[in-house]
């Protein structure tokens, strides 16, 4: 048993309702509790979609659970069929009718249906969301995808967009145009608005783009064994990394390296000298591996922030952040506790986080602004305007997301400057938000004993005067200061921290 | 409009129900713990459940709004479903964690779910077992929330209902207004029946532990919600006394419920007259403007909250609608009759559901206005039919006569903004 506030993924049947939402012609019959259908409303508002998922719960009830469960599920399967006429379904139970155990697999079939019938087997009490995206691809594309032959002009899959992703839909459309400047076709994109028939095509590609590994390797390992196909191992989030992916995609399909980089901005945007007070501002990442690993990249090489700290919540993907991390020179936090994450970003006191929904609220607790870079996110994260973070575009709309919530240039030498303005202090906040951004403890800067999770108050304390003197210092960079201040005093051994103790610690750093 | 004759014909009360199963596109018990939980300042609710009701809190919560929430889930993993007495020890080592992490909580509810309840956690005796534990500080109860018992607004009246058996005893002739309503409208309702002359009144849930009413066979009470039915079983058995009225929707559920308590308090008409006659006022005013927009249109109520008979009646008797389906997840017919005596026959009234059956008839009928929940109202829209979220009926303030014309409001703001958008769909 696991006390939980809130989490990061849900249950694993989500993961096989975002697959299912994503695509057409297929449908999903859940034996599951009346309930379980609030799923829905993720897709229909925090995605804004204009259709149900394609998604029959049976709804058993207690007064069922004694009789008979099981014709109720077959029941369904049918109305289903009849009602939708789905080209394939899957069939599988949410948690509670795990525990029932009436087999939704083998009802199914012994119906008979005329169409492919898959089930799912999602242990629910074991797993996660992101576990069910996978899972659900593997089995779709085990059961429809065979060896075929390839298509004549050389092609690729696009495997891995589903719904409520972090910017699928214009991913793809990012990601195509890279493909085709290579002189490649997409052949299918799947999940994403593939239907079960595009399925039985993938293997008539020639290699796989595997966009988000945490919802398509699985499936990709599979089309590599029996469809011969290689498969990308670069995410193209960031310059560097699409570039990456450009050179590893050309190189697997034996094409020529080409991609037009005219629309490329971040680099100019970077090395423009306004961008130089972006320099080493130290941020946090969580959230998915696949968009942390991506955006530690960009941060640290492209717009030269420090990685202060970084982590994942999908465990799957633990060995490659550890990983990471230590080539980052910090520790992964691997971790879907979402106050165990709260409490490592207070430590690491950053000037910026890049997360998740979550982490916006955690950086609205603690006074420090966020950006959202990965699933989880809420209906404000599916914007209306063509918005990638994939590819050349997708960099552009990186450096604007990741600079967009710090205080800009100037304004923060005015705000050092008139530190003790009462109408232009830093409690109000970055001027182009409104100055509505402010720490939810009533805009008073965080008491320095507080916050920092290395300081012991035995062995360190802030003078009066220093603390002071650390509360005049602007928001934007006093948890560096603070922080920096407390190591250097206790690598000396000084237990009470003074004005001088501060500013030596101020020359100390000085960069 | 707004003239509240009776009714001459046939009435809803004699109309038969249809009723439905089949798939249902509505919450589970476990929702009400959203306003519960702010309703109950010092209690903390604690599913136990699975992953999959932590997630339908927060999706239906919209994602952390508050940081610390006074609920959370603990969630049965594969080792808890092994064997039942090592879940209860876990149960015992949460709940010790959490109290000695929240020192503020004097009440705490075990919340039973779907996984908990099918495999047979007998949450009761885990109550009983932790309240020897942790008192006098905190009193442990438990109720169920599950979707295989529970639909949405029910979860109020099990959470309700469990805290009934442990109220003091008293013989005072006292009123008890039963429903969780936010502050500022139970403050009115407080006040309008103080100047009544009637009081003190008392309420459950009581907002700290410390304030819970006393009940007893001279208890009066009066429900607040149409779903309470189980609470007001319960009170039943305690000896209390129900004062049937409509439910305090719009000017005439308010008055028509105010008269009933006031009837059976002895308040003679000129005091209720003089109470009540510069709110109606207001009320009616504050009702036609939004009626002006709602009047003659058609309206077809989704099931969701048990609120759709009383907001039904609201509707066609003072906002002029005609109603087309009036669908409830569940009818309490007691509680429901002085409502359905006053709307008119005509409406089908449906118990229960077969979602894709009553979205034909939705679709056949093409309501001006479609009452419904999240997971459907996109959807409908986009196929060209105007829609108002039921949640937000649950969530917002709409009780007593401040309140009647922004709970008219709420259901024209649809219809005027669909008139005011000059933006087509693309194609």
């Amino acid at each position: 048993m696991k006390l939980t506030v809130w989490t990061y993924e849900g249950p694993p049947h989500v993961g096989a309702m975002r697959v299912a939402t994503a695509m057409k012609g297929l449908h999903y019959v859940l034996h599951a509790p009346q309930g379980d259908t609030y799923a829905d409303l993720l897709f229909t508002m925090i995605e804004r979609r204009n259709h149900r998922p394609p998604v029959t719960y049976t709804t058993f009830q207690d007064r069922d659970l004694g009789s008979d469960t099981a014709s109720l599920f077959k029941t369904a399967c049918q109305d289903a069929y009849a009602r939708f006429k789905p080209e394939a379904m899957i069939v599988g139970a949410s948690c509670t009718a795990e525990l029932i155990q009436d087999d939704p697999g083998g009802l199914a079939e012994a119906l008979g249906l005329p169409i492919p019938v898959i089930a799912l087997e999602l242990p629910s009490y074991q797993r996660k969301e992101n576990f069910g995206t996978d899972e659900t691809f593997f089995q779709l594309v085990r059961h429809l995808a065979q060896p075929m032959e390839r298509t004549e002009r050389k092609s690729v899959n696009i495997l891995g967009p589903t719904a409520l992703g972090f910017r699928h839909r214009d991913d793809v459309t990012e990601v195509t145009a890279l493909v085709n400047d290579l002189g490649l076709d997409v052949n299918v994109v799947a999940p994403l608005g593939a239907t079960p028939s595009d399925l039985t095509r993938l293997g008539a590609a020639h290699a796989n783009v595997v966009l988000y590994p945490e919802h398509a390797e699985t499936a990709a390992r599979h089309l590599e064994k029996t469809c011969g196909q290689p498969w990308t191992k670069t995410v193209p989030i960031g310059v560097g990394a699409t570039r990456d992916f450009v050179r590893e995609l050309s190189r697997i399909c034996g094409v020529e390296t080409t991609s037009d980089e005219t629309r490329l901005r971040l680099p100019w945007w970077s090395a423009s000298v306004d961008s130089t007070y972006l320099t080493g501002k130290r941020v946090f990442l969580f959230g998915d591996a696949t968009h942390v690993a991506a955006m530690a990249r960009v941060a640290r090489d492209e717009i030269g922030f420090e990685v202060a700290g970084l982590g994942c919540y999908n465990r799957e993907y633990a060995r490659p952040i550890r990983k990471l991390a230590q080539e980052y020179g910090v520790e992964a936090l691997v971790s879907d506790d979402y106050l165990e994450v709260e409490q490592a970003i207070a430590a690491a006191a950053p000037e910026m986080i890049l997360g998740t929904q979550m982490e916006r609220h955690i950086g609205k607790r603690l006074g420090i602004p966020c950006a959202v870079i990965s699933a989880p996110v809420h209906v404000q994260d599916y914007p209306a305007r063509y918005s990638p973070v994939a590819g050349w575009e997708g960099a552009n709309v990186l450096f604007d997301t990741l600079v967009h919530p710090l205080v800009m240039g100037l304004e923060e030498h005015l705000l050092t400057m008139f530190r003790e303005d009462f109408e232009f202090s830093d409690a109000a906040g970055p001027s182009h938000h409104g100055g509505a951004h402010k720490a939810e403890a009533g805009g008073q800067p965080p008491d320095p004993r507080s916050t920092s999770g290395k300081m012991k108050d035995e062995e360190l304390h802030w003078a009066g005067a220093a603390e002071k003197e650390l509360r005049k210092i602007p928001f934007f960079v006093r948890g560096k200061a603070k922080r920096n201040t407390e190591i250097y005093a206790a690598e000396r051994g000084v237990s009470e921290i003074t004005v001088e103790t501060l500013y030596e610690a101020k020359a100390h750093y000085a960069r | 409009m707004n003239d509240h004759g009776p009714i001459s014909g046939g009435t809803c009360r004699d109309t038969p129900v249809l009723r439905e199963r089949g798939q249902r596109e509505v919450f589970c018990g476990l929702t009400g713990i959203i306003w519960l939980h702010r309703k109950m300042q010092d209690a903390f609710f604690l599913v136990v459940g699975s992953r999959t009701c932590a997630h339908l809190l927060q999706s239906a919560a919209g994602v952390m709004i508050f940081a610390e929430p006074r609920f959370g889930t603990a969630i049965l993993e594969e080792s808890d479903l092994a064997g039942l007495a090592d879940a209860n020890e876990e149960l015992d080592r949460e709940v010790a964690r959490l109290l000695s992490r929240r020192p503020d909580i004097r009440q705490l509810f075990l919340v039973g779910s779907c996984p908990s309840e099918v495999i047979k956690l007998d949450l009761d005796k885990a109550a009983e077992r932790l309240s020897a534990a942790h008192a006098p500080h905190v009193r442990v109860l438990s109720y169920s929330g599950s979707g295989i018992e529970t639909t949405f607004t029910q979860g109020e009246d099990a959470c309700l209902a469990s805290m009934v058996p442990v109220l003091p005893q008293t013989d005072a002739r006292e009123l008890l207004l039963v429903g969780a309503l936010p502050d500022v409208v139970e403050d009115q309702a407080l006040q309008l029946l103080a100047d009544l002359g009637i009081g003190p009144a008392r309420v459950l849930p009581a907002r700290r532990r410390d304030e819970a009413p006393a009940i007893g066979p001279n208890t009066q009470y009066a429900l607040l919600q149409p779903f309470l039915g189980e609470t007001a079983a319960a009170l039943d058995r305690r000896g209390a006394n129900r004062i049937s009225a409509p439910f305090p929707f719009g000017e005439e559920g308010t008055t028509a419920w105010l008269a009933a308590i006031a009837a059976e308090f002895g308040v003679d008409a000129k005091t209720f007259e003089a109470v009540t006659s510069a709110p109606r006022a207001r009320a009616r005013k504050a009702v036609a403007a939004a009626a002006a927009t709602l009047s003659d249109k058609s309206v077809f109520f989704f099931p969701d909250s048990q609120l759709e008979i009383p907001l039904a009646r609201f509707l066609t008797r003072e906002c002029g609608m005609q109603a087309i389906e009036i669908g409830a997840p569940f009818i309490h017919s007691d509680l429901a009759a002085p409502d359905l005596d006053l709307i008119p026959e005509g409406p089908v009234i449906s118990e229960g559901q077969d979602v894709d059956l009553q979205l034909d008839r939705a679709r056949a009928a093409r309501p001006d206005l479609t009452i419904c929940g999240l997971g459907l109202a996109n959807p409908l829209e986009a196929e060209g039919l105007t829609t108002k979220w039921a949640i937000e009926l649950v969530f917002s303030p709409v009780h007593f006569y401040e309140q009647a014309g922004d709970l008219a409001a709420l259901f024209a703001r649809p219809l005027r903004r669909r008139a005011s958008l000059k933006v087509e769909a693309a194609e």
